[in-house]
């Protein structure tokens, strides 16, 4: 267990170096330089051969590299010239409003997605599976925008049920506090990873039917509410929690598009704002960020899959 | 069939064919009929894939798309280059079957010649995507050892970056022409292809057809382009029909933000990105959002539904054998 646990650490280090040496080249691919698109297509020969040699992109990459990861060790993300803010405390700021979203989003998809998949399981192959079925292609088809415009004009515009604005506050307790402005959003986020959940769970509790251990179960007389719920359901737990890990860069995209539709002001319309304006110390930032969060996601659904499951550990 | 594979592979291989022909022989009742008759793969898998009905629904799906988005403005005619502001917003009639938008462009001709670009870059970039990322994955199977954990790195890394926000920086920094929307698209997309191909790699390079070449003294060229690629052609296609539909979200999801094809091209997500702005209005545009948003879903879903079949085709196949 050890020796995974260090051989999987090791792995994510070094896949880290090469993210922030990625991450840091996107910065020069810009035509003409970051310093360029910052300060626009006005800005004289000698502003932007200042502002280089202020920002040391006058110095060989690996200098910029060593110097940038430095800053980055003491907690700074860059500073962003467009807001006169530094992205931490934008980070600080926006974060919370988008873990909102997400936790809530995936939260109600989990709580819909599961039991959903496993009555398709059960009843495979009637007309309540190819409806559902078909719902979940809807899901993996349509786009997350497209989903959230159809809901607006449904909901908003059509039927005035819900506000057509996620909650506009800086503080998540207020956020909070305007729930049924939070409907559209969390349902429109929700609906396509319910797509993801539902289509898993269908397969996977299909795959667990079939195996020694449900026999087993049977014939020791269990119920088929145990048989499911207290076998199945338990097994299939495993690989959703690794899934969870695995979808945290679609939690991510997912998020962006959520909130540029609904003007909710988490990260992602920041993200969004930046890209508008090259405000690229956030752009660089906030892709840090995200990358690291999934890093950690995927070693964590790893570590939670061989401490759950015993035989992934001792293959 | 927007992907079609490289002529020879549909022969199978010399050496290929002459190693699995005693494997075929006891498997009972399938055995002396396909030696009787040797039936190219290609064709066995088609006739899986023909008696899966939603991948003819599919098929029928995008030949309609292809066929209204490259032929339908030569039928149906409309300005497209300039705009005219009279007619902005026009709700639908006789002149303007599906209504105009907020420019003046006849929105049914608009759909059409979005449909291009969201079909050609789709393509296309699942071709570019799916060539470079089953070369370098089936490079790094072959070769193996520090190369290969060096390479695997290198797409974990890009992987863990989120797409999205790595398509959206290119984007920002490229203001991409249709050509360029490809190779964003595709630098990204290639990563999972590679994956995939190199663990199909790590099964196909122990195979005694690989050896052999290895043995009579080809190349190792030889052996990856001409035997392992070949071989893993199913998971190819499949990885390619899939990218089609990807890339074509991608793209709309682009489009939609601002961040897509510049104008006056356009695609299916950037007429979306318009409706958005009139969602707020009194009067109902649903003529705005509707037509665009419907052709994303039916052209994904289309080519999904072929990506399944052509996936059970082949799985099919190699349980036959």
């Amino acid at each position: 267990m050890i020796g995974y646990l260090v051989r999987r650490v090791g792995q994510s280090l070094i896949v880290l170096f090469f993210v922030t040496v990625i991450t840091l080249g996107l910065v020069h691919i810009f035509p003409g330089g970051p310093i360029r698109a910052m300060l626009g297509p006005r800005a004289t020969v000698q502003q932007v051969a200042y502002n280089n040699h202020l920002y040391g992109f006058d110095r060989p990459f690996y200098i910029q590299y060593l110097k940038w990861v430095g800053q980055l060790l003491h907690g700074n993300l860059g500073f962003s010239a467009k807001l006169n803010l530094s992205v931490t405390s934008l980070i600080a700021q926006d974060l919370p409003k988008t873990i909102v979203l997400v936790a809530l989003g995936t939260i109600v998809s989990l709580v819909f997605g599961i039991p959903l998949g496993m009555y398709q399981a059960v009843k495979r192959y009637t007309v309540g599976d190819y409806v559902l079925t078909g719902v979940s292609f809807l899901g993996y088809a349509a786009p997350t925008f497209f989903v959230a415009l159809l809901l607006v004009e449904w909901f908003a515009v059509d039927t005035h049920v819900f506000p057509p604005f996620a909650p506009q506050s800086t503080s998540v307790l207020q956020i909070l506090s305007q729930p049924r402005a939070l409907v559209l959003p969390v349902v429109s986020y929700a609906f396509v990873l319910y797509a993801l959940w539902s289509r898993f769970m269908r397969s996977s509790v299909m795959d667990n039917l079939v195996q020694d251990y449900v026999r087993t179960a049977r014939a020791k007389g269990a119920s088929e509410r145990r048989v499911l719920w207290g076998h199945i359901f338990r097994n299939s737990l495993i690989s959703i929690v690794t899934l969870l890990g695995l979808t945290l860069p679609t939690l991510v995209a997912g998020a962006i598009f959520i909130e540029v539709v609904f003007n909710y002001p988490g990260m992602g319309l920041a993200f969004y704002q930046a890209a508008l304006n090259v405000d690229y110390q956030v752009l660089l930032g906030f892709t840090l960020l995200a990358t690291v969060a999934t890093i950690l996601g995927n070693l964590l659904a790893d570590i939670s899959y061989a401490v759950l499951d015993p035989r992934v550990r001792y293959s | 069939m927007a992907i079609i594979p490289p002529p020879g592979t549909d022969h199978g291989d010399l050496v290929d064919a002459t190693l699995l022909a005693p494997a075929e022989a006891p498997d009972g009742s399938a055995g002396p009929l396909t030696a009787a008759k040797p039936r190219s793969m290609l064709v066995r898998g088609w006739e899986v894939f023909a008696e899966n009905r939603l991948a003819l629904v599919g098929i029928a799906v995008v030949l309609f798309m292809v066929l209204f988005c490259f032929v339908g403005p030569l039928i149906y005619k409309t300005n497209q280059v300039t705009t005219n502001l009279n007619d902005a917003l026009c709700t639908p009639s006789g002149s303007h079957l599906l209504g105009c938008d907020n420019l003046g462009y006849d929105q049914l001709g608009r759909l059409m010649i979005g449909g291009q670009t969201s079909l050609e870059v789709g393509v296309a970039a699942a071709i570019v995507s799916v060539l470079f990322g089953t070369l370098y994955g089936a490079v790094s199977g072959f070769v193996g050892g520090v190369v290969d954990s060096f390479l695997m790195r290198v797409v974990d890394a890009g992987l863990s970056i989120p797409y999205i926000t790595l398509i959206i920086i290119l984007s920002v920094a490229f203001h991409p022409n249709k050509l360029i929307m490809i190779f964003i698209i595709a630098v990204f997309y290639w990563l999972g292809v590679a994956r995939l191909i190199r663990g199909e790699t790590l099964t196909l390079r122990t195979r005694e057809y690989v050896q052999a070449v290895k043995i009579i003294g080809g190349r190792s060229s030889r052996a990856v382009l001409r035997h392992i690629v070949p071989n893993a052609i199913g998971t190819i296609i499949v990885q390619a029909t899939f990218a089609v539909a990807d890339s074509i979200l991608i793209l709309s999801a682009l489009g939609f933000l601002g961040l897509g094809v510049q104008a006056p091209t356009t695609d299916w997500g950037s007429m979306l990105s318009g409706g958005l702005n009139y969602l707020q209005s009194s009067q109902n545009y649903w003529w705005l959002i509707y037509p665009a948003g419907i052709a994303i879903i039916l052209t994904c879903i289309a080519v999904n539904f072929i990506g399944d079949a052509l996936r059970d085709a082949f799985e099919t196949r190699l349980q036959r054998r």
